[in-house]
């Protein structure tokens, strides 16, 4: 299956190869080097930018870095032609020349700069300088691909627990309404009793944890349903997804809870660790975590067991109840965390999220090579599934595919992948 | 009753599957009218041969003529109008459908779309009567016994107008009563020119039966003889390609203290106060007819069912088994009857299955040690001489006797004291089965405490030191002098 993944990046990143342009900081820096570059003497510079976001890193740091290497700037112009206009009659009024303008991608463009000559003549022929472009997939650009993982981290993360589901041959389709009803109860807790919008670290965290605990009881719940009475998984969980939807938006009274504070937003915005977004950093610690499980633990091999032949499981001394408690409780705690993190996103909770997440999320299983008859299962494998919608889904928007065609879209290729995974498998 | 060109000619066929040859240019002749033993040891090829015949396997070469004209076998439908019938030793009826709808299963009598239920239901009651078996066809397969549900396919073979039938371990469930009925109907099948193929392990019942006898070992035809040319011990000979002076090993039995007391057992309608007892040393063996009630009672025993009553004593101490992890945890270990169904996991591996009851002494900390898992599996493997390529071999592509290996190695593995092994040499060549007593004696003189059970009386004798016969839920007798006893005394106790 990372074939595949592979293969739809590499087909995205085709479709999106243009020509591209730095900004920023990166901009400043190639404009400030082609500067000194070609002018050995203190030359005189205009650096000249707009509204655009970045502008105001390419500015100063520009400015920065020339400044420290002797060049003269002459003036700054920020916003519209008009202003830079402004800034060139004020050097032409000051009797002063200009060697060079540096300009961003946008502002080089202007059709001021076109015909200097004719308009300035008296500031020498000042060169305009932008930053030098390059090819490259829109679709691989670091910002793309952070997106991507953001994007996908809350239901790659509640496919973790439905991983384990699905190899002891059950199926949850609970997991969207507690991801409602966990986003709802936190929000609730934080603006209630947690003190809303002053509300401190510690309240928000308890908040949370008490929201993904109750989640845990739903599918305690469940697991004895399943166990006890016997009752098949896709009824228990569908009942359960019927309440569970109820309860988030009894609780919430139909609304989106958003008197949170702005701190709330760490988890789900935030990006502390090496640029990564939190949430991308959660999501990979707690793969780590379940491969390890699924690999290397005895709990992960009788998972495994249970759902390759329940029967000779249980002749063989595997705790089959107690296994299975443990796969729909899990499930629970991770739809009941991606609750929280999809909270913490979004600033607010709100009974409408996570819609027909589940069908997302046994999709990325399910894409990712685990077999729906149980027994089989790689974690590893729901990641790529996880990855592998994002991407489709990602790499459409990038092509600029309408919105109900993605749906279409989305089914297919799903489809398309899974056959061509099992061709090769075949093979 | 032999026509000029024999009705079936298997010529030259050669299957290779990755990593084995398992049939090298085998040849076959079956005559209208004549039933041909087909014996050999499990991994000779038997099972391939049939699959190529039955259309689900296909040859890489050889030919395959019927009545002297060669005919493509490339699907099962071409096996079905070249007149072939096989029945499986693993059932192929749909549970939940009733007998009579899963005979018709596929060629429906129908009249203008609508199924000719009537008609059908009519056809197979016929047919049951021909075969002398009361079977309600109106109740779901799922509920008739497993004695019932073979005489269903056997029944679903007739009515396909077959005239090549091969039967692969149909006696194994079946009472020696339905096991008569079954030669009765297979010599009414010979006097219309049926050509029939017999597979079994029961050589007794090849005397009683057969014409002719075809020997497979290693993948080709070692001998084709007729049946009363041939002795049992010429048989085995060829089978296994040396000459086994005993079936059974010797043993000197060393028994010692009471290991395990079961007292007052019961179980609904199924196991009726059922006492038994086994020691250290020694080897209880428990027969009696299929359907007596010796699979459910050490069940009981196992925790794998609850039991309505009765006391579990294990070295004088009673004990709450409540559920095989209990049983197991004290010592007690269950090689069910099912292997397939019950004893493995099939889409594992062998590791995997072999580590499954042993991971609570295999992990540290909830962490497996997978190294030390595969030492002990390797040494099994030694042990045992289980033919497989690596441990990661899946489950399912192995033979059956290396399957039942497999399964023993998990249990020996665990060390249990009190070992129960249902039937386990179903389905086993005959080179296999020796090595399987040759361990229980090791595991008996080690001081474990076995029980076997056992449908057969050669076997029972050959390895007890002590027998308990039951009869539809209860003992009928206890056997302690097993040298100077008698298969009729068994079966007399197995039937009062």
């Amino acid at each position: 299956m990372v074939f595949v993944l592979l293969l739809l990046c590499a087909f995205f990143s085709a479709k999106t190869y243009k020509e591209q342009s730095p900004t920023g900081e990166a901009a400043a820096k190639d404009v400030a080097a082609a500067i000194l570059e070609d002018f050995k003497n203190a030359p005189r510079v205009l650096i000249v930018t707009s509204e655009q976001p970045g502008d105001a890193a390419f500015s100063k740091k520009l400015e920065r870095d020339l400044l420290a290497s002797g060049v003269r700037i002459l003036g700054i112009a920020k916003g519209e032609p008009k202003d830079a206009r402004e800034a060139l009659q004020k050097i032409v009024t000051a009797s002063e020349k200009l060697e060079a303008i540096a300009c961003t991608q946008v502002t080089g463009g202007w059709l001021l700069f076109s015909d200097l000559k004719t308009s300035f003549p008296a500031l020498g022929e000042p060169k305009v300088i932008t930053p030098k472009t390059y090819r490259w997939p829109d679709f691989l650009k670091s910002d793309n691909l952070l997106n991507i993982a953001n994007q996908i981290a809350v239901i790659a993360i509640v496919a973790i627990g439905m991983t384990l589901v699905i190899i002891t041959g059950g199926i949850d389709l609970s997991v969207g309404s507690l991801l409602a009803l966990s986003a709802v109860l936190a929000a609730k807790f934080i603006r209630d009793f947690a003190g809303g919008m002053t509300a401190t670290p510690m309240g928000m965290l308890l908040a949370c944890v008490v929201s993904i605990l109750l989640c845990g009881v739903v599918g305690l719940f469940s697991g004895l349903m399943i166990t006890r009475f016997g009752i098949p998984p896709f009824i228990v969980t569908l009942a359960m997804m019927l309440v569970g939807s109820g309860l988030a938006y009894i609780i919430a009274k139909g609304q989106s809870i958003y008197q949170i504070s702005d701190s709330f937003v760490w988890l789900g915005r935030g990006a502390d660790f090496f640029e990564l977004p939190n949430a991308v950093v959660l999501m990979l610690i707690l793969y780590a975590l379940a491969h390890i499980l699924m690999s290397r633990m005895k709990q992960g091999r009788y998972l495994y067991a249970v759902g390759g032949n329940r029967e000779a499981a249980r002749l063989s001394g595997v705790p089959v109840q107690r296994v299975l408690m443990f796969a729909y409780i899990a499930s629970a705690l991770l739809a009941g965390l991606g609750g929280v993190i999809m909270a913490s996103q979004l600033k607010s909770g709100s009974p409408t999220y996570g819609t027909m997440y589940e069908l997302y999320v046994i999709a990325a299983v399910v894409v990712g090579g685990t077999s729906l008859s149980g027994g089989e299962g790689k974690m590893f494998g729901t990641l790529t599934g996880a990855f592998t919608i994002a991407v489709i889904q990602n790499g459409m928007n990038l092509t600029d595919v309408e919105s109900y065609t993605q749906k279409v879209v989305l089914g297919l290729v799903i489809l398309g992948a899974v056959l061509l995974d099992r061709n090769r498998h075949r093979a | 009753m032999i026509d000029t060109a024999p009705l079936l000619e298997m010529r030259g066929i050669v299957k290779s599957f990755p990593g084995v040859q398992a049939l090298r240019g085998v040849n076959l002749t079956l005559h209208a009218g004549e039933v041909l033993a087909l014996l050999g040891e499990n991994g000779a090829g038997k099972s391939t041969l049939m699959k190529v015949l039955g259309g689900a396997d296909h040859a890489d070469q050889g030919g395959i003529l019927i009545d002297g004209r060669e005919i493509p076998f490339h699907s099962l439908k071409d096996s079905r109008s070249a007149g072939v019938a096989v029945i499986y030793q693993e059932f192929n009826l749909v549970p939940s459908l009733t007998a009579s709808e899963n005979l018709f299963l596929g060629h429906e009598i129908t009249r203008g779309g609508f199924v000719a239920r009537n008609q059908e239901r009519r056809s197979a009651t016929e047919l049951f009567k021909r075969l002398g078996v009361e079977i309600d066809i109106d109740t779901p397969c799922r509920r008739l016994s497993t004695a019932q549900q073979q005489l269903v396919e056997i029944a679903k073979a007739l009515a396909f107008d077959a005239r090549i039938i091969v039967m692969d371990e149909p006696s194994a469930t079946l009472t020696s009563y339905e096991v008569g009925r079954l030669f009765e109907i297979i010599r009414d099948l010979k006097r219309q020119g049926i050509g029939i193929i017999y597979i079994s392990h029961r050589l007794d019942e090849i005397a009683a039966i057969a014409d002719r006898v075809t020997v497979l070992r290693d993948g080709k035809n070692v001998g084709d003889r007729p049946i009363k040319q041939i002795t049992r011990n010429e048989m085995i000979e060829l089978m296994v390609g040396r000459d086994l002076k005993d079936e059974f090993p010797k043993r000197n039995s060393m028994i010692g203290a009471t290991r395990l007391e079961a007292t007052g057992l019961r179980r609904g309608r199924t196991v009726q106060n059922v006492s038994l007892t086994v020691r250290r040393g020694e080897i209880l063996a428990l027969t009696g007819l299929v359907g007596a009630g010796r699979t459910e009672t050490v069940r009981l025993i196992f925790g794998a069912d609850a039991r309505d009553a009765g006391t579990i004593r294990l070295d004088g101490k009673e004990l709450t088994i409540r559920s095989p992890k209990e049983a197991i945890s004290l010592g007690i270990g269950l090689l069910t009857e099912d292997r397939k169904l019950q004893g493995l996991i099939l889409k594992h591996s062998v590791r995997e299955n072999f580590g499954l009851p042993n991971l609570t002494w295999l992990s540290h900390r909830g962490f497996v040690r997978q190294s030390r898992e595969r030492r002990e599996l390797d040494h099994y493997i030694g042990l045992l001489k289980i033919k497989v390529s690596n441990q990661e071999q899946i489950s399912n592509h192995l033979s059956g006797g290396n399957q039942q290996k497999v399964v023993l190695s998990k249990w020996l593995a665990r060390n249990c004291e009190v070992l129960i092994f249902d039937e386990p040499t179903r389905g086993i060549d005959v080179g296999a089965k020796y090595e399987i007593y040759l361990l229980m004696n090791e595991l008996a003189a080690a001081g474990k405490a076995i029980i076997m059970i056992s449908s057969e009386f050669p076997e029972v004798l050959g390895m007890a030191d002590r027998i308990l016969v039951m009869h539809e839920g209860r003992v009928t007798g206890e056997i302690k002098d097993v040298r100077q006893a008698t298969q009729e005394q068994i079966m007399q106790l197995a039937m009062s």
